[in-house]
């Protein structure tokens, strides 16, 4: 065999991969996904049903008497948070690619970009542990409760119950630190390769060097701004360990406040497995494994169209994480 | 002629305005500046937080035993822990490595064919599949259909797909910095593809691949959620057998020895968050500096 053609094999395992993930978890969730049908999007009612009970024959499938599976409290609790996270880690990464790109120089430049690429090697479940130890104290007691006190009197989802601090918000916060080091860099690195003629032009015409960045840079630089973000995206919205932690896991439950307990579709499959394997019908782990297969799908789709964009749009290409 | 033309009150009435306008954009730059640098030390002290908060209440919980005993209850050490992260780290690198290099020459070396493209593209995505689905994907597969139980070989399989892309593109990375030249040479004395590849190019470009593989290694050993569903935790030592036999690993008791309600928990959540975050970022910083040094 020449050994093109078996590099050419070796490199197939990463389609493989990809192409048997999708298909062992459709076939493994299909009894589920004929079930439920399309309102598992829509409902908002996962309840396994009596498990003390004999299974009973619905539709052609064996179901536990009551068990209903959907998941819309999940949609919910996945987009909010990640929406949250985008919020905050788009300006603050916005922010500091300029700073990091424009004002800091040399060697110094490095060391904190280094430091701000460190951030995102940091384990998720380390973002969990501060989240859990530090965050949600620190937001219980002095922040949700001075938020509910100003902004929550003019805006109704900042109102109300405060709680105990796992919610919706930190789930938020904590998942706009871990992608906001995703935005910073790319961003920083496609401002970096800016040609220079473009700066001196703005100057030439009396800009200051700020709204030389601001309005002449970033506006070059605002389609790499947008794939950097859907990438961001996918991240969030896959994240697992951190907003196990500190999201207060809710069930069947929307949350009336930007404060309130949620779940994630990633963060409820971790958090139910256990569970599930008690319905002897196995309904349940199969409409998890549905919830796994829409996950998957959403983020090939968001990723796949932040690739194509930075492809398409930057000169350099990057590996991000 | 114009000049003479303005009457005389436009000019002192412009001159204010001039320098009004000049404030404005110097107040906005002023701010612009400001603002970009709050978030980057934003950034900066929430990295510095989460490190001191890691390092310290971590520091404090190291001590010798956790190095020579296994988990007992709610306390012991985590022996067990660290030999069983190591054995599927050291597992997923051993198949993730063969295949991420040779994926990686491919769309390097043979970048033109369509198949490296979509390899390329798909390398991408791959990345971005939640670790937990993979997990999911693992549970499904080897543990329900083929029956093997929670095993090191169900868990190393995972963090070996999820290592893959990453390896795959940084080789791919790495091999790019070859000077065409050095293929043409070796092509010129009649090497083959497989001569040319593997005896001249990938040895100059070994530290570059060093580095993803490097980095991979600490991305499998920060991994939870893929291990829940596939590795299991065990409390005890490896007993050596790939299959029906779960295995322990450092993550695993961060997520659980936190949420007890003892501080013997607590404290060995907080030594394992400490080992896991010090190795990880050992090597960035060591992959950093090899990178850097072959770049030079």
């Amino acid at each position: 065999m020449k050994f093109r053609t078996l590099l050419a094999i070796v490199a197939g395992v990463l389609p493989g991969s990809l192409a048997a993930v999708v298909l062992f978890l459709t076939i493994y969730s299909w009894p589920a996904i004929r079930f439920n049908g399309l309102e598992f999007a829509f409902r908002n009612t996962w309840n396994l049903g009596n498990l003390y009970a004999d299974p009973v024959t619905l539709g052609g499938v064996s179901i536990q008497p009551g068990a209903h599976y959907g998941i819309l409290f999940l949609i919910v609790g996945t987009l909010l948070s990640t929406l949250i996270a985008l919020l905050l880690a788009v300006p603050v990464g916005v922010g500091a690619a300029i700073f990091l790109a424009e004002a800091v120089s040399g060697k110094f430049r490095l060391w904190i970009s280094f430091c701000v690429e460190l951030l995102a090697a940091i384990p998720s479940v380390v973002f969990g542990l501060w989240g859990y130890v530090v965050l949600i104290p620190f937001l219980a007691h002095h922040v949700f409760p001075l938020l509910a006190g100003t902004l929550g009197l003019a805006i109704p989802i900042f109102g109300g119950e405060t709680g105990s601090g796992y919610g919706l918000l930190t789930a938020g916060v904590v998942l706009s630190l871990m992608v906001v080091p995703l935005i910073a860099a790319t961003l920083r690195d496609a401002i970096v390769v800016q040609p220079a003629t473009i700066r001196e032009a703005s100057m030439g015409l009396g800009a200051t060097r700020f709204e030389t960045v601001w309005k002449v840079v970033l506006p070059n630089v605002n389609k790499v701004l947008i794939g950097a973000t859907f990438l961001a995206l996918g991240r969030a919205l896959g994240e697992t360990m951190a907003v196990l932690m500190v999201s207060g896991n809710a069930l069947n439950y929307l949350p009336p406040n930007i404060y309130a307990p949620i779940s994630t579709m990633a963060a409820f499959i971790v958090s139910q497995l256990d569970s599930a394997l008690q319905d002897p019908t196995e309904m349940a782990v199969r409409s998890l494994a549905e919830i796994a297969l829409v996950l998957c799908i959403i983020s090939v789709i968001v990723n796949g169209l932040a690739r194509l964009m930075l492809l398409a749009w930057s000169p350099g290409r990057r590996l991000a994480r | 002629m114009s000049v003479a033309s303005i009457p005389a009150g436009t000019v002192s009435a412009t001159v204010p305005k001039l320098h009004k306008m000049r404030m404005a954009r110097r107040l906005f730059s002023s701010l612009g500046w400001a603002t970009t640098g709050f978030c980057l030390a934003l950034l900066s002290i929430l990295m510095l937080w989460i490190l001191a908060v890691v390092a310290i209440r971590g520091a404090s919980a190291m001590s010798l035993s956790l190095f020579t005993t296994i988990t007992q209850g709610n306390g012991g050490g985590l022996l067990n822990a660290i030999e069983g992260t190591v054995v599927l780290s050291v597992g997923a690198m051993l198949l993730a490595v063969p295949f991420g290099v040779g994926a990686g020459i491919y769309i390097s070396e043979y970048r033109q064919t369509s198949w490296a493209t979509a390899i390329r593209f798909l390398a991408d995505v791959l990345v971005g599949v939640p670790s937990i689905v993979m997990g999911y994907f693992g549970y499904v597969t080897m543990i329900d259909y083929l029956g093997w139980g929670f095993s090191v070989a169900a868990g190393s399989i995972i963090l070996a797909i999820i290592c893959l892309p990453y390896i795959c593109r940084t080789t791919e990375l790495a091999l790019e910095q070859v000077p065409n030249a050095l293929r043409e040479a070796g092509y010129a004395l009649g090497a083959g593809e497989w001569r040319v590849i593997m005896r001249i190019i990938l040895p100059s470009v070994l530290p570059g691949i060093l580095t993803g593989i490097m980095l991979a290694l600490a991305i499998s050993i920060g991994e939870t959620a893929p291990l829940l569903y596939t590795a299991g935790w065990s409390n005890y030592l490896w007993d050596g057998r790939l299959t029906h036999s779960p295995i322990g690993y450092l993550t695993y008791a961060v997520y659980t020895f936190i949420n007890e309600p003892f501080a013997e928990a607590n404290a060995l959540a907080y030594a394992a968050a400490f080992l896991v975050t010090s190795f990880v970022l050992l090597i960035n910083v060591l992959s950093r500096f090899v990178f850097d040094r072959h770049h030079q």
